[in-house]
């Protein structure tokens, strides 16, 4: 069996405007049946596809926001959101849906998946990937 | 483990080249393609910050490229290299990995 | 060394289509192995076989199907990505009703493990897009 891969997918763009954010989240739930080290990085606009609250009745789009939810349970759950990205757009970690997973190595206790960091931090896990998806 | 960060778009369309130059580690390279080729020339808003990334990158763009978009390759800023595709192909084996910020 | 090539735009409106078949080109040209040809979001319009573009201008799709055959490369088109936007191969069209299916010789229609599975095995995945 060959070793695991790091896969980091990258998330720059905001949701519903385009269909980057929706389609790569389609390739992140399939992918995650490869089991390999997936890490999500949602940089400058991506960090808008983790916004709570969004409604898309009015614009008569799906409406993906809640399969965000579903990450914590296809063992994704390093989920990484740039500080910067995030205060020059006037936000917190508090606007962002509140995803979890549960730990089975810890008696399957709640934690937080989503890590907002700095961008010198994003540096580093970038630089320590294998593979990298940009959509 | 160095990467080769591509970027494709104008810095004065996109937000791609601030991105980059903010998450890039030093040491690493930057190879300008497509329409960020306009990030090459000397005397834009934006030539102090590539010049700047000079300093702490390897910057290469891709020269049919400048070409296809009338650039002069006088005009573009000390250090930058100039590569064709074979080059873009061996920039990307030389490289620990690939990221491409679109 | 391995390439996987991931394309995420259509045929003309942006430049990813050709650079990513210049790259192509140019890393089989020097000995290197393409994994995959991955066509995803609007890429997946690379590969309709009903395009007729300007004669003085570069055929792209005709250009992918040249270079695939030449080298027996695996050219893919994410089926989701396909179905939403219309590129049925005969099967597609059949299961879902279509009177007509317009697919170009050369690709096939499979799912988004193949661009996981490209990622995976080759030694770089490299992306074009907008």
């Amino acid at each position: 069996m060959s070793a695991t891969k790091k896969l980091l997918y990258v998330n720059r763009k905001a949701p519903h405007g385009s269909i980057y954010a929706l389609e790569s989240l389609e390739v992140v739930l399939i992918g995650a049946a490869f089991e390999q080290d997936v890490s999500l990085a949602f940089i400058d606009d991506g960090v808008y596809q983790l916004m709570l609250n969004q409604d898309t009745s009015g614009i008569g789009v799906k409406n993906f926001s809640s399969t965000y939810k579903a990450l914590g349970d296809y063992d994704i759950n390093q989920i990484y959101v740039e500080k910067e990205s995030l205060e020059l757009r006037g936000l917190s970690k508090e606007n962002l849906l509140p995803l979890t997973w549960e730990d089975e190595d810890d008696d399957w206790a709640e934690k937080d998946s989503i890590q907002v960091v700095s961008s010198k931090e994003l540096t580093d896990i970038i630089e320590k990937q294998d593979v990298i998806f940009s959509f | 483990m160095p990467v080769l960060h591509i970027i494709n778009k104008s810095p004065f369309e996109k937000n791609s080249l601030d991105t980059c130059l903010r998450l890039a580690k030093t040491g690493s390279a930057i190879l300008f393609i497509e329409d960020a080729i306009y990030a090459t020339q000397k005397n834009t808003a934006v030539a102090a910050k590539v010049d700047a990334a000079v300093g702490k990158y390897s910057v290469y763009a891709l020269k049919p490229d400048l070409d296809a978009r009338g650039l002069d390759k006088n005009e573009i800023i000390d250090g930058i290299s100039l590569v064709d595709y074979e080059g873009f192909v061996q920039l990307a084996t030389e490289y620990s990995g690939v990221q491409s910020w679109l | 060394m391995k390439f996987g090539i991931l394309v995420n735009e259509g045929p003309y409106t942006h430049q990813a289509s050709d650079t990513a078949y210049h790259f192509t080109a140019a890393a089989l040209k020097m000995g290197h192995e393409i994994v995959r040809v991955f066509f995803y979001h609007d890429g997946v319009n690379n590969g309709t076989r009903l395009g007729v573009p300007p004669q003085d201008d570069r055929n792209i799709t005709t250009r992918w199907c040249a270079l695939g055959e030449e080298y027996k490369l695996d050219m893919v088109l994410c089926v989701a990505a396909a179905q939403r936007r219309g590129l049925l191969d005969e099967n597609e069209a059949k299961r879902a009703a279509k009177d007509t299916d317009n697919m170009a010789p050369g690709f096939n229609i499979s799912g988004l493990g193949q661009l996981i599975d490209a990622g995976i095995q080759a030694d770089r995945l490299m992306v074009f897009g907008d």
